[in-house]
Formats: structure tokens, C-alpha cells, sequence
């Protein structure tokens, strides 16, 4: 394969401020560029020269798989094809910007394109300043095509200009995901359902920074086989962007059944969930997560009313982090959309069993009732959680599958 | 113990198919059509599939096409079949218990301009033939009618249906999806004035992606795809000869033993059926009589929501089906033929449909039994309140 460019400039916002930290973070950008680059066909060096990234072809490459992988690597604000040449003077500077143009647009008298020129040096000794450069620059573009036009405000073309070691020209930004690369700010561990809101809760975490680690409750036979190889799928989407991704799997039935057996219907649900919020706690204790994860959004259904959000918060002392907490439905539709869950999210295989749910389930759980109730379950619950966590299936999810 | 009760969605391949197909694709992989040596070697196998099937049936080997599949035999059977007559009438005849693969065939031809009656069915699933003969009409051109129910294993009057169709009128075309009772019941097209018939390879110990249609000689077809005009035109594309070689190698085995395999069948049915009477709030909802297939049983178990049970016999190492297999897993999904023999949203449901192969033994179904008695108080406990 022929790529015109044979480099990428990597374009990186939040972290180009974070003072002393700073090259941590960089090099943070890097090892997750490098591994996003890794699924491929190509080999790449990934460099770091005063505060910029550059991804260099090595060989042959695929193109638009490699701005894929980076656009989704957390971080990159931007990515930008770059060509590059030596210094050897202005005259070849302006032959070179004219093929560049010649080569990208094919301007002609048919297709008029507005210009500006924005140039940038870095290196001072170079004879001409940035301003200089840009109306030189010009004067060359203009006279090379005729139809061509500059327009300051919102050209079609911004050519960008730098004077570095070497010069880079490019003219097209990609846009990236922003956030800070992954790893930057510790673990937290996932709630995650087949459900809609909480793949995309934790692509949201994870756009900060932080490693996810996942807990998912299955309650076999009233949840299938296939509704847990969905929460793979869903998890493995989501690792495109996070990296690998542990995903503990907990058998939740008898723990169900008890709840089912020993205390009110209505509380069913709110019970479940502080029960599920105990276990993934024990999870991220043993794990180093620093926080629980979920998709709530207030108001959404029963259990997320703010007296019963409260109810099951209650039942964990690690911070609850809900990106969700206050989108609409629909916003976290489209959110799923674009990260490429909602497909998977939304087909229909029985999740965490309907049946357990009551007809007319609390919307504003009393939190001394809900203590009592659970009382109830004294007897056997412990040792039922005991062995929900020691018994859990580890499963680590990569994006690419091995076979 | 494994048991798997789900042969009607599909079945274990025999060895010998998988070994013939095997060889097929490694070492004689010619195409069919190619003039060398390596063509006729799979000409050959072709050859040998026509010469099974024809002398099985007792028809002509030039009346059949090889298709995909059951699905694409039934499409090709009905849409290349009503636009081909399209000018003698436009009324198709069939019943409210069809395969999707006949029922959705229909709904398109009604698009286009068709009309269709659907014949309801007796709280035994089977149709009427008076019913039948009120249907047809002038203006009718098809019949079809499925020999076996997939969902619950009612056998359709199918020789009579066929007689009846041809005293009113010879130009009727009658076509019968025998992809469940294929091999389990002799079937003889021209005896049974059937015209197109449609087979299935993966139903009976065969290979899937295979299946073909009879299409008797006389009958007007238009292909539904085109191509490179193999198999007369009716069906382009390169035959897949080991798949089609692996089908015939199992229709073969299982005529050499039908006779025996049915009546073992027929014993597994009704040791079966006894048992499931001992459970308490169950009802069987297929014919036990000879309305009945001997491989299939349906049915409810009051309280149980029907995959509940499965996953629940899953997790024992025993395979079975919600509904049917190609519905089954569909959100909200009813079943058309439990509805059609009258049963309550608490039946259909609750609906487990077991079915059996020459490969099931009486131990796996007494496990399955005994299975069944231990779990079910436990998940009837377990219901919705």
C-alpha cells in the first residue's frame, strides 16, 4: 500500500497542563498509542520530542485502520497527517508546499479554495518569523493557482507550516476522543448489565483516565448463557478503548432466591442491588479499585429515584461514581451509539430475571425498613456472599479475540 | 449424562457423512460442471445423490433441485411457483401452523398481489379437509401444506389432501414441506399426487446448508436467482457436492433403518409422554395418537416461564427448545401454531418442545424425567408474584 503520509502528529489537550505530572502522562499517551497500533498491519514508531507525539510509518500501513485505532485511544484531541521534509531553504520550502497542495487538493479553476497559511517556529534561528512565513508562504499559493483565495476567517484549507528540526506541513485535523490516557488515574470497577447505560457509564470513567476492571451478576437458569457471552461482547467493545478488561463474573441466584424467600417483594430490587453493590466492593477491595461504577441516571425507573439511589449507595463506603446521573435516555442512546454498544445492548435476551422484579416495586424505600428486612436474611447471607466472591469466574476481555 | 432433546431445531451428523464430506473437500473437490477429470469425480458424487433420493421416493431423478436449505426450497417452491402461474389465479392455500419459512413466503406473496387463505388447525394441530375443500376455489393455483409440525409434531392428512385438491382440479399444485417428517415416514410424491416437496439434510443426521425440492416435471417454476443456469436453470450456482453427497449418504442410513428406528421412536414417545402425565400441572400438547410424530412432544408446565425450565435442564447437561428454535429467542415472541391449537398465554409460555433422534436412548429420557421431578417444585416456588 502507497500512503501519502507516512506520519501522524498527535495532538494532546488536557495533558499539555498538568504541570509537574506532565511527562507522566505523556508517557502514558504513548504506551496506549503504541498498544492501540499494535491490532495494525504496519509497524510504527512512536515518539515523543519536546511536547509532541509523532507516529512514524515504518513500513507499509494501513491508513484508515491506524487513524481507527487512534481515535480511539484516550488523550488524542487530534491527529494529524503530517509530511515532512529537511530544511534545505525557502525556495524548496515553497516547492514543497506547492506538490503538497497539487498532491492533496488538486486545486483547479472548477473547484475554488479559500487558504490561509499558519505557520509556526519553534526553531528561532530560522531567517524568517511566522509572520513573514505566512504572507511569503501565500504570495507562493497564489501565484501557483490562480483559483486558489485566501480567506483568514474559515478557510477550506488550513495549512499548517512548522519549523522544527525538520518542516511539517499538514492541513487536516482528525478529531480524537479527548479524555487523558488510560492508567493516569487508577481503577474502578464496573457495574456492568447487557443493559444500555453502563457499557457507556464506563466508557465515560474511562475517558478519565482510569482502568476498569468489571463485575457482572448472572443468575442462571433465569438468565441465559447467551445474555453473559452479550456482557463479553459488550466488555470487549468497550476494551477497544480501555485496554484489557477483567471481568469477574458472579453466580447471583441463590443469593437471589434467599432475598426472594426472606424479605418484602416491593424491596426486592432495592435489596438486590445493595447486595450487589457489597459484593463488588469486596471485588474492588481485593482488586485495588478505588471506586464502584454504574450506568444510573435519576429517575430512570424504580431503583433510581433519589431515595432509592441513596438506599443502595448506603450500602457501600467506596465512592459510586455515575457519570450517567443526569442524561436523558436518549442522549445516553446516542452515546452508545457512537462508542458501538447500543447494537449489542439492545438485543433481547433475558437479563436479570423479570421475574424477581415486583409488580409495584418501592419508588421511595424507607431506609430503616430496608434495614430491617434485611435482617432477615442473617441466617445464610454471608456465607452466600462468601461464596458469590470466592466463587467468581474470571474472565479477561481483549479486544481481539484469540482462537 | 448429555441429552440432547432438540433434534427438531437439528440434528448430530453421522459419522460417515462428515467422513464422506470430508474426503469430498480434500481430495475430490472438483466442481461439478468443469470438463476435466476432477469434474466428473464430482459429478460422480452428484450422480449418486440423485440415484439415492429418486429410488427412496420413486421419482425421477430430473425432478429434483438441490437448494440451501429447507428455507430456500419452500421459497423456490412458492414464489417461483405462483409467478409462474400467476396468470391462471392468484389464491394460495395453506395453514396457520406453517414453518416461517412457508408462513413469511406467504405474507410476501400477499404483497405482490396474492391471496392467501390460511386453514386453521384442530386442538390436535391438524387441519380439516373440509376446510380444505371450501377454500378452494377457482381462482386457487397452490396448496401447501406441511407434512409434520415442527412446534408440536401434528401429522397432516397429507394423501388425503392431495386426492381431494387433484378431483377438483388437476391444475392445483400441491406442495408439502416435509422438512420434519422426512425420513420418519415413507413419503411417496407421486402416490400422495404431491408436486413439490421440500427436504432438509441437517434434520436428519445430514449436513446443514443443504436441502433440495422435488418439483415434479410437468409443473411451471421460475428461478427466484440467477446465474450460471445449473440444475435447469431453476437453481444457478456451483452445487455444493459435498454437502449434497453427505445428505444423500444420510438419507440412505436412515432408509436402510427406517422401520426399526420408527418403532423405537414410538417407544421413547410413550414411555415419555407416561412420565410427563406423572408431573403435576402439566399438559402435553401434542397428539399422542397417530396424529402425532413419534420424535416430538410438546409441553407446558404451568408457572414455568419456558426458558427458565431450559436453562434449568441446561445446567443438568439436557438440551431442549423454547417454541421453535428459528423463533426462539425473539423478544415477545408468540407462537403461531400453540396459538392456533388454543392455548392461554400461561401454556404458550410455558412451552418446552422435546424431540428425539434414532441416536436417543430410554436412559437419557428417565434422566431427563427424574431430572424434571427434582427441579421443577423448586422453580414452580420461584414465580412472579
Amino acid at each position: 500500500m502507497d500512503n501519502y503520509y507516512q506520519s501522524f502528529l498527535i495532538k494532546y489537550a488536557e495533558i499539555g497542563i498538568k504541570g509537574k505530572n506532565r511527562h507522566l502522562f505523556e508517557e502514558a499517551l504513548v504506551r496506549q498509542i503504541k498498544f492501540a497500533l499494535k491490532k495494525v498491519a504496519g509497524s510504527f514508531s512512536v515518539r515523543r520530542t519536546s511536547g509532541r507525539i509523532y507516529v512514524d510509518a515504518q513500513t507499509d500501513f494501513d491508513y484508515d485502520d491506524t487513524v481507527m485505532a487512534l481515535k480511539s485511544v484516550f488523550g488524542i484531541a487530534g491527529i494529524c497527517p503530517v509530511v515532512s521534509m529537511a530544511d534545505e531553504g525557502f525556495s524548496e520550502l515553497s516547492n514543497f508546499v506547492v506538490k503538497f497542495l497539487n498532491d492533496v487538493y488538486h486545486p483547479d479553476a472548477k473547484k475554488p479554495l479559500s487558504f490561509k497559511v499558519a505557520a509556526r517556529r519553534s526553531r528561532k534561528d530560522y531567517p524568517l518569523d511566522s509572520m513573514e512565513l505566512n504572507a511569503k508562504l501565500g504570495a507562493v499559493i497564489l501565484e501557483s493557482f490562480p483559483s486558489m483565495r485566501v480567506d483568514v476567517h474559515k478557510p477550506d484549507i488550513m495549512l499548517h507550516v512548522e519549523i522544527r528540526e525538520k518542516i511539517n506541513l499538514y492541513s487536516e485535523i482528525i478529531p480524537g476522543p479527548g479524555g487523558m490516557p488510560v492508567g493516569t488515574n487508577g481503577k474502578a470497577m464496573l457495574l456492568l448489565s447487557g443493559g444500555i447505560d453502563s457499557p457507556v457509564a464506563g466508557y465515560m470513567i474511562a475517558k478519565r483516565g482510569v482502568k476498569i476492571d468489571a463485575v457482572y451478576f448472572h443468575a442462571p437458569p433465569y438468565t441465559s448463557e447467551r445474555a453473559k457471552q452479550k456482557v463479553i461482547d459488550l466488555a470487549r467493545i468497550i476494551s477497544r478503548y480501555t485496554g484489557p478488561i477483567y471481568l469477574n463474573i458472579i453466580n447471583f441466584t441463590d443469593i437471589q432466591l434467599y432475598i426472594y424467600d426472606q424479605c418484602p417483594h416491593e424491596e426486592l430490587t432495592i435489596i438486590m442491588r445493595r447486595y450487589m453493590m457489597r459484593i463488588a466492593e469486596q471485588i474492588a477491595n481485593q482488586t485495588e479499585c478505588l471506586g464502584l461504577i454504574t450506568g444510573e441516571s435519576i429517575g430512570q425507573v424504580a431503583s433510581q429515584t433519589l431515595k432509592s439511589l441513596a438506599a443502595t449507595n448506603e450500602a457501600t463506603s467506596l465512592p459510586v461514581y455515575r457519570p450517567l446521573i443526569g442524561f436523558d435516555k436518549m442522549e445516553i442512546v446516542s452515546l452508545a451509539g457512537q462508542i458501538g454498544t447500543y447494537e449489542t445492548s439492545i438485543q433481547p435476551y433475558e437479563d436479570c430475571c423479570t421475574i424477581f422484579v415486583a409488580k409495584h416495586p418501592v419508588t421511595k424505600p424507607n431506609p430503616k425498613r430496608i434495614l430491617r428486612s434485611e435482617t432477615r436474611l442473617a441466617e445464610r447471607i454471608e456465607g452466600l456472599v462468601e461464596n458469590a466472591v470466592s466463587g467468581r469466574e474470571l474472565v479477561i476481555v481483549r479486544e481481539l479475540e484469540e482462537t | 449424562m448429555e441429552v440432547y432433546l432438540d433434534n427438531s431445531a437439528t440434528t448430530k451428523c453421522f459419522p460417515e457423512v462428515a467422513e464422506l464430506m470430508k474426503k469430498i473437500m480434500l481430495e475430490e473437490y472438483g466442481n461439478s460442471s468443469s470438463l476435466h477429470k476432477k469434474g466428473l469425480e464430482a459429478e460422480s458424487y452428484l450422480r449418486y445423490a440423485k440415484d439415492i433420493i429418486a429410488r427412496n421416493l420413486k421419482i425421477n431423478e430430473k425432478e429434483l433441485v438441490f437448494t440451501s436449505g429447507g428455507t430456500e426450497a419452500n421459497n423456490l417452491a412458492l414464489v417461483g411457483c405462483a409467478f409462474a402461474n400467476a396468470r391462471t389465479g392468484r389464491h394460495l392455500i395453506t395453514t396457520k401452523i406453517e414453518h416461517p419459512a412457508v408462513e413469511q413466503t406467504m405474507k410476501y406473496l400477499e404483497q405482490e398481489g396474492f391471496r392467501v387463505t390460511y386453514l386453521p388447525v384442530s386442538k390436535n394441530g391438524v387441519i380439516s379437509l373440509t376446510d380444505l375443500k371450501k377454500a378452494i376455489n377457482h381462482d386457487t393455483i397452490l396448496v401447501s401444506i406441511m407434512h409434520t409440525n415442527n412446534e408440536i409434531g401434528s401429522l397432516q392428512p397429507i394423501a388425503e389432501a392431495g386426492l381431494l385438491i387433484k378431483e377438483l382440479n388437476p391444475q392445483i399444485i400441491f406442495h408439502v414441506d416435509a422438512v420434519q417428517g422426512f425420513g420418519k415416514c415413507q413419503i411417496f410424491p407421486n402416490r400422495m399426487n404431491i408436486d413439490l416437496l421440500t427436504v432438509s439434510g441437517h434434520k436428519i443426521h445430514g449436513p446443514k446448508g443443504v436441502g433440495f425440492l422435488y418439483a415434479e416435471e410437468k409443473v411451471k417454476i421460475h428461478p427466484i436467482s440467477f446465474g450460471g443456469n445449473q440444475q435447469r436453470g431453476l437453481r444457478s450456482g456451483t452445487l455444493n457436492v459435498p454437502g449434497i453427497a453427505g445428505m444423500a449418504k444420510a438419507i440412505e442410513i436412515n432408509y436402510q433403518n427406517m422401520a426399526k428406528n420408527i418403532e423405537k421412536l414410538n417407544e421413547l414417545k410413550s414411555y415419555f409422554a407416561a412420565g410427563l402425565k406423572g408431573l403435576p400441572e402439566t399438559t402435553i400438547n401434542s397428539p399422542l395418537d397417530e396424529k402425532g410424530a413419534s420424535h416430538i412432544i410438546n409441553a407446558s408446565f404451568a408457572g414455568i416461564k419456558s426458558e427458565v425450565l431450559l436453562h434449568a435442564l441446561e445446567a443438568k447437561n439436557i438440551f431442549v427448545s423454547a417454541g421453535s428454535a428459528c423463533s426462539a429467542g425473539k423478544a415477545n415472541h408468540q407462537s403461531a401454531t400453540l396459538k392456533a391449537i388454543g392455548l392461554n398465554k400461561g401454556e404458550i409460555e410455558s412451552a418446552i418442545r422435546f424431540s428425539f433422534s434414532y441416536y436417543t436412548e430410554m436412559e437419557e429420557l428417565s434422566y431427563t424425567l427424574q431430572t424434571m421431578y427434582d427441579i421443577i417444585p423448586m422453580l414452580r416456588k420461584y414465580v412472579k408474584r
